[in-house]
């Protein structure tokens, strides 16, 4: 239940608190501290114009659940259903006196709100020379496990990451949700947040004061010397999980969490390689041109010299998530796959 | 008469179908033996079947998240789609697509869509093929209210009437969108007049009548089949389950779906329809709710026992490389 966070310690009351509580507190203190940050999205609050009960949704994972109540429809504004119109809103917004979260349900929504994020909101400070800013947030949630297949299961991080203008961020644990989100509401460019479905109900220990964690700063689960594995988002669970079980054979892992995958803390990721020599590196998304891909690469532009081994990249298939529980199953990174990794580059 | 027996008996026969067919999703995804997320179409079957039951193989339909009901007016094997969103390999879609992604390409059943608005451009690609291979075939795109605001929706619409595509636009107007208000989202009293703004003929018909939801989708069908170009159909109807399975529908009114189930039951409305005109009798219907009784039990059995997907060959199948 301790977070596997690496930020000074914070003084004060702690809670132990959900990945999603953690949004939620986020979200909801920023509000109250800022009346310029407004939530707009499909059933962000629910039951607009229905005669059953206000709120009955806060977003289909409950993450904006209570803010309605507080801060009323004017500042949590259900949409039709209209992800470009919503994510176009957001971005205009923005560059008009807000500070909008839009919420994209499934990430893979991204799809009818593309050219609204990539050739709009990412371009606007660069393009304009500088003088337009935008501070406005994307969450979405990401990736498998819910057996909720191939449209709703996607993890599209790399995609966003590829594109100029956007940074990315994907939490791990509900302490850097809460202070990564503080962030990204407070940050004056376009922020895509992304939260892993599965990790939703995860807990941890989390300062109930506000408190924001920078961006581009790696966060060190686990310290070690024989191998790098750097993981993200959800990944994360497995790179620990196979820490821990490596660590009782006398293998130490340096596990490395980036938190935010642009910007990137590649530093981090160099100096640990210059003392393990080995590196894995574990995503979920697809291989080709894919953040496992992207890390590998920077580690053997810059890090060369420093490797011992061949790196290792640990990721989903080339293929759309699978829908049969089977399939997904084998179609997911997880424990085994990571130690089969560690083992490769140690030549164990 | 105005209808044959045999039309009225197969249009009783599919309805009932699908009612079984998602009540049974509904008691085996509680059950723990459907993985996922699953969108019953339970309230709505007079219009699937109204839309479905002239087309022939060769004509072409598009669903949404909510297709049980459209695959099986379509024809699709019902053992085929149980063990589709069991997960199972001798599904339709071998376990790959599960209830949001059923497609039987035979069957002119292009596929359930898990993107609201993923649908009706695709649909306008059918209709055009059509027109330009000269084949006559129709193509339908069942859509949602909460569908109709989506940009794709508006683009495919305003194409079709831009090109005359034999497309007939159907719009299942349950009242929600998921969980808000279709009127609420909806920023004009009226979707049907919205849609005729594109330049179609458009009607609103009560979706719970199959009589009505027939008529009006046999002319429209007529008219793209003759050239006549595309048609919006407004059908109100009632969703009797959640957005999802297991979707608590705090905002529902109290009593609301109990009242709509004695109600608005499209089922009853045939049967008491039917009954009072003398075209079927009771016995008849009820054998048949019998037979399907039976057959849904089947389904759900085969499903059952239906192997698993072996992820040593089937995660890395139906691509064309490999990494």
């Amino acid at each position: 239940m301790t977070n596997n966070s690496n930020n000074a310690q914070v003084t004060g009351k702690t809670s132990i608190k959900t990945y999603r509580d953690a949004i939620n507190d986020a979200i909801r203190e920023e509000m109250r501290r800022d009346p310029t940050v407004i939530v707009l999205g499909e059933e962000v609050s629910g039951g607009a114009g229905c005669d059953g009960e206000d709120d009955a949704y806060g977003g289909v994972f409950g993450v904006t659940k209570g803010l309605m109540p507080e801060f009323g429809r004017e500042r949590v504004i259900d949409t039709p259903i209209s992800e470009a119109a919503i994510i176009g809103a957001a971005a205009g917004a923005a560059n008009n006196g807000l500070r909008p979260i839009a919420e994209l349900m499934f990430f893979d929504f991204i799809g009818v709100s593309f050219d609204q994020i990539f050739n709009q909101a990412a371009k606007f400070r660069y393009m304009f020379g500088g003088k337009s800013k935008t501070p406005m947030v994307i969450r979405g949630t990401v990736g498998g496990g819910w057996r909720a297949g191939a449209q709703h299961s996607s993890m599209l991080h790399s995609i966003v990451t590829h594109i100029a203008g956007l940074k990315v961020v994907m939490p791990s644990n509900a302490y850097d949700a809460k202070g990564l989100m503080v962030q990204a509401i407070r940050d004056d460019d376009p922020v895509i947040f992304l939260e892993h479905k599965v990790m939703y109900d995860n807990e941890c220990e989390v300062p109930d004061e506000q408190y924001a964690i920078p961006f581009g700063e790696a966060a060190f689960p686990r310290q070690g010397k024989d191998v790098t594995i750097v993981a993200i988002s959800n990944m994360v669970t497995h790179a620990i999980a196979a820490a821990d079980i490596l660590a009782q054979e006398g293998i130490s892992c340096d596990v490395i969490d980036p938190r935010t995958v642009s910007p990137m803390d590649d530093e981090a990721i160099l100096e640990s390689v210059e003392v393990t020599g080995r590196l894995v590196v574990v995503d979920e998304g697809n291989p080709r041109c894919g953040l496992a891909s992207d890390i590998a690469g920077i580690v053997a532009e810059k890090g060369f010299h420093s490797l011992r081994a061949p790196i290792r990249t640990v990721t989903a298939p080339h293929t759309p998530v699978p829908f049969a529980p089977e399939l997904e199953d084998a179609y997911l990174p997880n424990v085994d796959k990571v130690l089969a990794a560690v083992r490769e580059v140690l030549g164990a | 008469m105005p209808y044959q027996e045999e039309f009225l008996l197969r249009a009783y026969r599919s309805m009932r179908t699908i009612r079984e067919f998602e009540e049974r999703c509904i008691a085996e995804f509680m059950g723990g033996n459907v993985p996922g997320f699953v969108h019953a179409s339970n309230g709505q079957e007079a219009i699937a079947v109204a839309a479905c039951i002239d087309l022939s193989d060769s004509d072409i339909i598009g669903s949404t998240h909510r297709g049980h009901g459209h695959c099986i007016a379509k024809g699709c094997d019902i053992g085929g789609m149980m063990k589709e969103i069991m997960g199972r390999s001798t599904g339709l879609c071998k376990g790959k697509g599960g209830s949001m992604h059923i497609a039987d390409i035979d069957k002119g059943m292009l596929g359930a869509n898990a993107i609201v608005g993923g649908g009706p451009p695709l649909v306008n690609g059918a209709a055009l093929a059509s027109k330009t291979l000269g084949t006559k075939n129709v193509a339908l795109s069942f859509n949602g209210d909460g569908s109709a605001n989506q940009g794709t929706a508006m683009e495919a619409m305003n194409m079709a009437v831009v090109l005359q595509l034999p497309h007939v636009f159907i719009y299942e107007n349950n009242g929600y969108a998921e969980g808000t208000a279709a009127n609420y989202g909806l920023g004009c009293d009226s979707l049907t007049d919205r849609n005729a703004g594109f330049g179609m003929p458009a009607e609103c018909v009560d979706g719970n009548d199959f009589f009505a939801t027939y008529e009006a989708i046999k002319v429209a069908t007529q008219r793209a089949r003759d050239g006549g170009g595309p048609t919006s159909i407004e059908a109100k109807c009632v969703r009797f389950d959640g957005h999802f399975i297991g979707d608590p529908q705090l905002y529902r009114g109290k009593d609301e779906v109990k009242n709509a189930r004695k109600n608005q039951d499209c089922l009853k409305i045939f049967r008491d329809r039917v009954i009072k005109e003398g075209w079927l009798k009771a016995a008849a219907m009820n054998a048949i709710d019998k037979e399907i009784k039976a057959e849904i039990e089947q389904a759900v059995a085969d499903g059952l026992a239906a192997p698993h997907p072996d992820p040593a060959t089937d995660l890395m199948s139906d691509v064309y490389c490999s990494y």
